[in-house]
């Protein structure tokens, strides 16, 4: 693998693989010495243009875990905010002598632009773009619903027959579009529930099915039931009328919450807004996979890490 | 041509030989946690592990396991990405008597990534290698304490080993060189 940049390309041997190799990576957090010696050697950069503490110490814990070298770079009170392009800063990082960048901007495409240009001969690793992709996010999530459906069984299987509900904001997230490709690629069947408002205008390139109505996906049981964050920051224009009306009518409160099928599980990516898109009983409760997909969320990216930046670049 | 230097029954009675040996060494089966080296290693740790158990009933404390080197390796930028398999280490290794078992022994290189692996695990009291077919060409100041068969090799040649388990067949071969 030379970049990740999108679930859409992924295979599902590719898939399974890596997903097998964060199985091994697990298995390293529960021994006495949690760390190994594969990326000696190696520079990783965190090149963040949007703030995102979780994504970023995720794979700086990564990183760190497999012995590479982590310099962080965020936009703020960086060379970027005195007007700094894209080529300069990632022609500094590439005469610095980076192996990996795994890179967040808020707009599209970034990373393959990096990837593409050749302004630096390094993995890119796409840590969410724009309204785009957030590959290591579908990633751990599938990872998250493997291991919970098959605990130790897991290795080698794919997610054929399991279906997915992602209720939220399907416009704007990256997380959905990435879990979408993934998950089917997988063999999952993937469902979107969200107002009218927040889904894109054209959705017949995507293999799911749509619906505006929680409460008759919750009556139909799915295995796992995802709730997207309701993005503050991408509300400037009116999507629902405030946030009250849209928990009513699109948030896991206890009621829907206590309707769910007794073992579908609840996922969220986090950071969560309690009380708007998740009650706090359905986030804490043992269905809640909230804390596994961030301690999962370390393993899959060392295996990123791994398969990108070891074995010979020319081979890749 | 491939020639044959050990058959499946060969096979069998070095096993057999090296599981004496390590109850030998070890003056019996107490302490010991045998730990094979994906993918055939694995096998033969087994295969050593129910042989120790034939021979001494009574020894329950012996322990079986796994451990792969892939992440450990010298060359993880010079060959194609390689996939690891999995590790499992049965319960604390420290203070044990760990016996590595590898199927052939050749640069050595394997097992020094196996040595800094069980390092991360824990502090054995005695760490042994048991290997069903030693070739030579060493890069490293490592050798066996158990060996199947030494075979004496050319770099040129090429050696085929073969395991019911997992390749549906068993057995030892020599083939490529100068004619051989």
């Amino acid at each position: 693998m030379r970049h990740l940049l999108s679930t859409k390309t992924i295979s599902r041997d590719e898939a399974i693989v890596l997903l097998d190799i964060a199985e091994d990576m697990a298995d390293v957090a529960g021994r006495e010495v949690k760390k190994l010696p594969t990326l000696r050697g190696k520079t990783v950069v965190n090149l963040f243009f949007e703030d995102s503490t979780r994504t970023r110490i995720s794979f700086e814990a990564a990183a760190k875990r497999l012995s590479a070298d982590v310099i962080n770079f965020s936009a703020k009170g960086s060379s970027v905010s005195k007007g700094e392009s894209l080529k300069d800063t990632a022609q500094t990082l590439a005469a610095m002598g980076a192996d990996g960048v795994v890179i967040r901007h808020h707009a599209s495409g970034a990373p393959l632009v990096l990837a593409e240009s050749g302004w630096i001969d390094a993995g890119i690793i796409n840590a969410g773009d724009g309204t785009h992709e957030h590959p290591t996010q579908a990633l751990l999530d599938a990872f998250t619903i493997r291991r919970r459906l098959h605990g130790a069984a897991s290795r080698g299987r794919d997610l054929d027959g399991v279906t997915v509900t992602i209720v939220g904001d399907v416009l704007h997230s990256r997380v959905a579009r990435s879990n979408l490709w993934l998950l089917t690629t997988l063999g999952a069947q993937v469902g979107f529930v969200a107002p009218p408002t927040l889904l894109p205008a054209d959705t017949s390139a995507w293999p799911a099915t749509f619906g505006f109505d929680l409460d008759a996906a919750i009556d139909a049981g799915p295995d796992v039931i995802m709730m997207l964050r309701i993005q503050a920051e991408r509300m400037s224009a009116s999507f629902f009328p405030n946030p009250r009306e849209y928990a009513r009518g699109w948030g896991l409160d206890d009621e829907r919450f206590a309707r769910l099928r007794a073992d579908s599980i609840v996922m969220h990516p986090g950071p969560m807004n309690r009380g708007l898109e998740i009650s706090s009983a359905a986030a804490d409760s043992a269905r809640s996979t909230v804390l596994e997909q961030v301690a999962n969320g370390v393993s899959v990216r060392m295996a990123a890490l791994y398969l990108l930046l070891s074995g010979d670049r020319e081979d890749s | 041509m491939a020639r044959t230097v050990l058959t499946q029954a060969d096979i069998t009675r070095a096993l057999t030989r090296i599981s004496h040996e390590i109850l030998e060494s070890n003056r019996g089966p107490d302490n010991l946690v045998i730990l094979g080296i994906p993918t055939r290693g694995v096998v033969l740790a087994r295969r050593i592990f129910e042989t120790i158990q034939r021979i001494e009933p009574s020894a329950t404390d012996v322990r079986v396991g796994s451990l792969d080197v892939t992440l450990y390796r010298d060359d993880l930028s010079r060959t194609r990405t390689r996939t690891p398999a999995p590790t499992q280490v049965p319960g604390s290794i420290d203070g044990k008597t760990v016996v590595l078992v590898d199927d052939v022994l050749y640069s050595g290189r394997t097992i020094r990534a196996a040595l800094d692996a069980l390092g991360d695990h824990g502090r054995p009291s005695i760490v042994r290698l048991a290997v069903l077919v030693d070739r030579g060409h060493r890069e490293l100041p490592i050798r066996a304490d158990f060996v199947g068969k030494n075979l004496p090799s050319s770099t040129e040649e090429r050696i085929n080993l073969h395991l019911t388990e997992t390749d549906g067949d068993e057995f030892v071969s020599i083939e490529g060189g100068n004619g051989a």
